[in-house]
């Protein structure tokens, strides 16, 4: 058996994969330009959609540090080989976090009218529902109890602190976990290793308890008056799920290129474990959600599934639940399905849509309510922020010095993986 | 006649091992089964072992479990005693799905578990059946069937050949009922 191995790959980022990424950015940014200019209710539309997009950037590249970290404190040896993959995730979070932070911090800064129950109101875009001004001072003609129940939470300056504060940590150590992998290629020996272990186990206590309240934050202070505590753990799951397809998709387009022959079925077969089941936990962190909801009946829970319940929404509801748990079960159920390129490929990308939607059904219903659209607007703000992902995750791992990480102390375990 | 019914080839090392099958397998030489102490990653592929069929089991534990206690909670509180449970109808789907979900995965992990001990004679009060006890040690062993497979000398010079620490020639099966 060969224990050495001196395997050396490096990704140019050039061709195709750079016009098209380019291309997209370009067609995607007109998209939304057109989107502000219609005016009215198409900016609302419109901050929504930068909004969901931004906050799945986020998460994605979040999902790769995450898949670092926990690969890492378990001391996997299957991922080894593929680990630069992402790693380039990680090193685009702190850019989707700036630009998610610009992004909310518009939304909170710009206003508009509108008119509810024959009141003419000043609401910010985004958030409507706790940073309207007055909704949490007694006596004003605003003032909403439940609002000012939630304001030590639900305020300007702590609500945007704290985003500023976890992306930065998760930034931080998804940028230092790559450098350690970087400096391991020339340097050697099992410092790096073990530094990006402490490190690992750090970020995974400090992300099993900030990511929830990052996802209250970001997306279920959308309809502020509602709360559920599954929400966190939802959005864990469909984070996790999409990242998860994500990096695979980008591992079988980048073996179809010709780059990591290192890479076989088994790995694949790996990743679509984790994929179906995650996608499973998914359907029951969703499920767990409803049930409890739909049990206990109280009106201020139950508005949310009321309010997706409408004809407007039932029907991507329940298409929500087919896509992202009937397609994945019946897809990957059997091992030899894991191991087919093309199903597995395909599979991610339903994923891939799948997760777009269940986004979707998190943030529209609280934001544009009835209003909601499928058009130049969501098609143009996936485009650019798929554009921009491509771009910036591909740049970033034509930068590492290598495709694998070659003194990895687990790489000959990864090289011979066979289950 | 000889009175060897099988013959057990030891190896120290499963490299070895590996090799001392390709020996037999290239002089069409079956091989009975192969012992080791630990799993090697690629055997069963070599060895052409079929797939298991442990996962027929589990589907069908799984829907047995699952018509069991839908079958029960029907009978209990939709059509013997309905309840009035928080205003909900008796029979609505929601109230079904946690209670189906745990049964269906109770009787898959049960029904696995007994399946896999009776196909593999693990279950309490059976003596193991134990070709050569060192291959729960430090032995990895290939084990052929003596009958038929003739001459005996020629399999021992191919495991030999392939690095086995020692050949054995043995009258019985089993050497655990000892």
């Amino acid at each position: 058996m060969k224990t050495h191995n001196s395997i050396e790959e490096r990704y140019e980022f050039a061709g195709s994969a750079k016009t098209w990424s380019l291309g997209a950015i370009v067609i995607g940014l007109v998209a939304i330009a057109i989107g502000f200019i219609l005016g009215g209710e198409h900016v609302q539309r419109m901050f929504s959609n930068l909004l969901l997009m931004s906050y799945w950037f986020v998460c994605i590249c979040t999902a790769g540090v995450f898949f670092c970290a926990y690969q890492y404190v378990a001391q996997a040896g299957w991922s080894a080989s593929l680990i630069r993959v992402p790693q380039a995730f990680a090193k685009v979070l702190p850019i989707a976090s700036v630009i998610m932070l610009i992004i909310v911090g518009a939304g909170l800064y710009f206003k508009h009218e509108v008119v509810e129950h024959g009141i003419t109101e000043k609401v910010p875009y985004l958030y409507a529902h706790w940073a309207t001004h007055g909704l949490t001072i007694p006596g004003s003609e605003n003032f909403d109890p439940i609002i000012f129940g939630k304001k030590g939470f639900l305020n300007i300056p702590f609500f945007y602190g704290a985003l500023v504060v976890m992306l930065g940590a998760y930034s931080f150590f998804g940028y230092k976990m790559a450098k350690f992998s970087e400096a391991e290629d020339t340097e050697g020996g099992m410092f790096n290793y073990d530094q990006s272990f402490k490190y690992a186990c750090i970020f995974l206590v400090i992300f099993g308890f900030t990511f929830p309240i990052f996802a209250f934050g970001a997306i279920m202070s959308l309809e502020a008056h509602w709360f559920s505590t599954m929400f966190g753990w939802y959005n864990l799951a469909a984070m996790h799920v999409s990242g998860l397809s994500i990096m695979a998709l980008v591992i079988i387009l980048l073996r179809k290129k010709g780059y990591m022959h290192w890479v076989t079925e088994n790995h694949m077969h790996d990743f679509g474990k984790l994929i179906f089941g995650f996608s499973i936990f998914w359907c029951y962190v969703w499920f767990a959600q409803f049930f409890l909801t739909w049990y206990a009946n109280m009106p201020e829970e139950s508005v949310y599934f009321y309010i997706r319940w409408e004809p407007e929404y039932k029907f991507w509801f329940w298409l929500n639940i087919v896509i992202n748990f009937l397609a994945p079960l019946l897809l990957l159920m059997s091992r030899d399905a894991k191991r087919l390129t093309n199903r597995m490929m395909w599979t991610c990308i339903v994923l891939i849509a799948g997760h777009w939607l269940d986004y979707y059904l998190m943030i529209m219903p609280g934001t544009v309510k009835e209003h909601r659209g499928f058009s130049v607007e969501e098609i143009g703000t996936f485009v650019a922020f798929g554009g921009m992902f491509t771009f910036l995750m591909l740049s970033k791992l034509s930068k590492a010095e290598s495709l694998i990480p070659k003194k990895h102390p687990f790489l000959d375990e990864s090289l011979h993986h066979h289950i | 006649m000889s009175k060897t019914k099988f013959i057990l080839g030891c190896f120290d090392d499963p490299d070895e091992m590996m090799h001392g099958i390709e020996n037999l397998q290239k002089n069409s030489i079956p091989i009975y089964d192969v012992y080791t102490p630990m799993p090697i990653h690629g055997i069963e592929a070599k060895l052409g072992i079929k797939d298991s069929r442990l996962g027929y089991a589990a589907f069908c534990f799984g829907c047995l479990g699952a018509c069991v206690i839908f079958s029960i909670v029907y009978y209990t509180l939709v059509h013997d005693w309905p309840m009035n449970v928080g205003g909900k109808p008796s029979f609505s789907i929601p109230n079904f799905v946690p209670f189906t979900f745990e049964w269906t995965i109770l009787f898959t992990a049960f029904g696995m578990t007994f399946t896999f001990f009776a196909a593999t004679h693990l279950f309490p009060g059976r003596a193991p059946r134990v070709m050569d006890l060192r291959a729960t040690d430090d032995r990895f062993i290939i084990a052929v069937d003596a009958k038929g497979n003739i001459p005996h000398d020629d399999i021992t010079s191919l495991l030999k050949d392939a690095g086995a620490v020692e050949v054995k020639h043995n009258e019985r099966k089993y050497v655990s009922y000892e």
